[in-house]
């Protein structure tokens, strides 16, 4: 996978719709060895991302969901102390060395996230995934891992990566990230797709989908977005009142009006928003699709 | 290459390498100056992207560039203007700063360097493409974005210095010292009280008691970690202010020192994200570079639209649960006083509490009668003139109760 057209066909075979930008991004992925930081609004598909390019690339993906207070031992190694206690006290009154080395070997060793995606035979997808939300502390953490690719465990020595994971970190923004980070990665914004993005989207997703309908609802969910709403609605939710749609058996959005009305729900996940959607702002929109 | 004319022999494909790695370095100094956070590293990798193919085809180098040199948003939105005009000659229509001097006119862009390598065209015919300094003004005129300080900016040039008496400014310092110190003891006393813990960590004690052989004795609990008081500061720097800008300029800078979270922004017709500005530790300089940013100064005020930005762009990267927002404006609203009231209103459920600082307040006879604070007061939690130094000193009880 190295043309960027070629990657974009590889996404597309696993249910991802690229843009030509975020292929490139990708090629220079491989060919720069750096990991790709992904912003965008929620729910643009940013983890959808990793996920297609771990079936791209037949490989497996490995997630790491950061969360407040994220550390160490959440996310690399840890000793499975149970297992410690359970052997030394089986071995009780034995050779004090030789229980040590035992417990303190492989087999006691429990692997997080981080530590399995170096030692994996072939290179899998490492998800960093919402790195905004884990703490500053980690952040720093992760970026020296990010650069050695080698971890030391104080009682077995250094482990030294057998491969170099394809890594993925995506942020909200929710807090900013530091320069450091930054500029380890390549970085792509996911926005909103555009209407013929959105289309071939739901069409690669939901089958049963038409090329006429999925214009439609792609149109519908442009319009709902240019509108004033608190939360605006992402792929995922287009997806779901997609699904909804099809299996209300709706071929066409002039045809079942009160249905798109009742099915909004999808989109609009506020009672604000809700309230805003009187059946005439719908059939405003209804209006402008063709 | 069979086009007309011999292929480019050793020395001068070794002459256009040269000329690339110049341009290359030129481009670089180029982003540096538009604020993006560029090193050698990104340097090299792009001199490798350049070998590897990438410059015969412009627009797959231009995106593959954006990733490599883009850290942020507003990098990523004006990453395309700044390399169009650098290399392929364009206009550029954002605010942004290209090399303008003669150094660069002189380099031949990316379209010449192509034809360079294919014909070797005489001399330096398509160099001069860059935009020179006289397209600036025009450009200028339109409505760019305002971010960062950058040195186009710099037309109607404000002072704030001259606007507060040396005595006013070492006392706001004091003051907003004394504010911040009062609520950062306030902290460390919470944080000691939560040491103690609520819930068992199963785990951790365990681990800490494989010297007892297991048996639990030393207790490891866990405490949630409590985020620190975020205050974040809009200030009107509009004209019907200009008389207060200068001191709560100087006060700001003393938040920004003394907090360990504290953000800043500045608006007018407009919204400017000033923290990285005011972090400069010399105050003089951070007032330099916001004299810059000041330049609506005079056009009216639009609060509503600058609180719109500010919920759009800019709240949840700066707000959490515990954030104190303060306002400092005369609430002479220009623009649209229910979109204030909306906007407001969205601002309140995002924070913690809303002050609303109005220096005209202790003016005799002033009531609240502008429709734009109107509209507004209904969502603030403490509504206090700020006028003197000695109405800021009042608000210190309240903000350490926060």
């Amino acid at each position: 996978m190295k043309d960027r057209d070629e990657i974009a066909r590889a996404l597309a075979a696993s249910g991802y719709i690229a843009d030509g930008e975020l292929a490139t991004a990708i090629s220079l992925m491989q060919l720069l060895k750096r990991p790709l930081l992904l912003e965008g609004e929620a729910g643009v598909g940013k983890t959808e991302v990793a996920k297609a390019l771990a079936t791209a690339h037949a490989t497996e993906l490995i997630r790491l969901q950061c969360y407040e207070g994220l550390d160490q031992s959440a996310a690399l190694y840890e000793w499975n102390y149970q297992r410690q206690l359970l052997a030394i006290q089986a071995h009780r009154g034995g050779d004090a060395d030789a229980i040590e080395d035992q417990i303190f070997s492989e087999k006691y060793l429990l692997e997080r996230p981080l530590l399995a995606a170096i030692r994996r035979a072939k290179p899998p997808v490492l998800l960093i995934d919402e790195i905004d939300r884990a703490d500053d502390e980690f952040e720093a953490f992760l970026l020296e891992l990010l650069s050695d690719f080698q971890v030391s465990i104080p009682e077995l020595g250094t482990i030294t990566a057998t491969t170099i994971p394809h890594v993925v970190l995506t942020s909200n923004g929710t807090r900013e990230l530091s320069d450091a980070l930054r500029r380890r990665c390549l970085y792509h914004y996911v926005d909103y797709p555009d209407v013929d993005r959105e289309a071939r989207i739901i069409m690669a997703r939901i089958s049963g989908a038409g090329a006429s309908l999925s214009l439609q609802i792609a149109r519908m969910v442009e319009g709902i977005r240019k509108e004033e709403l608190r939360k605006v609605p992402g792929v995922a939710e287009t997806l779901d009142w997609a699904a909804a749609l099809v299996g209300l058996d709706v071929r066409d959005l002039h045809d079942a009006p009160e249905v798109v009305q009742e099915t909004l729900m999808c989109m609009l996940k506020t009672h604000e928003d809700k309230s805003r959607f009187q059946p005439e702002v719908t059939a405003r929109l209804l209006g402008k699709v063709a | 290459m069979s086009c007309c004319g011999a292929n480019p022999g050793y020395d001068e494909l070794d002459e256009v390498s040269r000329l690339v790695s110049t341009k290359l370095a030129a481009f670089l100094k180029t982003l540096r100056d538009n604020g993006f956070a560029v090193g050698l590293h990104e340097g090299r990798d792009a001199a490798s992207l350049m070998a590897a193919g990438y410059i015969e085809r412009p627009g797959l180098l231009r995106s593959a560039f954006k990733h490599l040199f883009s850290a942020r948003k507003s990098d990523w939105e004006k990453f395309d203007g700044i390399f169009d005009a650098f290399w392929l000659g364009k206009r550029v229509k954002s605010r942004s700063i290209t090399m303008g001097s003669t150094k660069a006119a002189n380099s031949p862009s990316l379209k010449s360097l192509q034809d360079n390598r294919s014909e070797r065209s005489g001399g330096e015919a398509a160099t001069d493409q860059i935009p020179s300094t006289e397209d600036a003004p025009e450009d200028r005129a339109g409505e760019g974005r305002m971010e960062g300080a950058s040195r186009a900016d710099n037309l109607s040039e404000i002072d704030f210095r001259k606007m507060a008496d040396p005595e006013q400014i070492a006392e706001a310092h004091t003051v907003a010292a004394r504010l911040a110190k009062a609520m950062r003891s306030r902290l460390t006393r919470r944080d000691l009280a939560r040491r103690r813990g609520y819930r068992l960590d199963l785990r951790r004690t365990i681990h800490s008691n494989i010297s007892h052989g297991g048996v639990p004795i030393s207790l490891v609990k866990r405490q949630r970690k409590e985020k620190p008081l975020r205050l974040v500061v809009l200030l009107d720097a509009s004209g019907s202010m200009s008389m207060y800008t200068g001191v709560f300029l100087r006060f700001i800078h003393g938040v920004l020192d003394e907090f360990r979270e504290a953000e800043a922004f500045l608006f007018h017709t407009r919204l400017a994200y000033v923290s990285d500005a005011m972090k400069e530790r010399d105050a003089g300089r951070a007032l330099d570079r916001l004299s810059i940013m000041a330049q609506g100064a005079g056009g009216g005020t639009k609060i509503g639209e600058s609180l719109q930005t500010f919920n759009r762009w800019h709240a949840a990267r700066v707000l959490h649960a515990r954030s104190c927002v303060m306002i400092v404006s005369d609430g002479y609203e220009t623009g649209d006083a229910a979109l204030l009231g909306r906007e407001m209103a969205a601002l309140g459920r995002r924070c913690r509490r809303i002050v609303w600082l109005n220096p005209m307040m202790a003016w005799d006879g002033y009531t609240p009668e502008a429709a734009g604070i109107k509209a507004a007061l209904p969502h603030v939690d403490l509504y206090a003139p700020a006028n003197t130094l000695k109405s800021l000193t009042t608000l210190e009880p309240y903000l350490a109760k926060l």
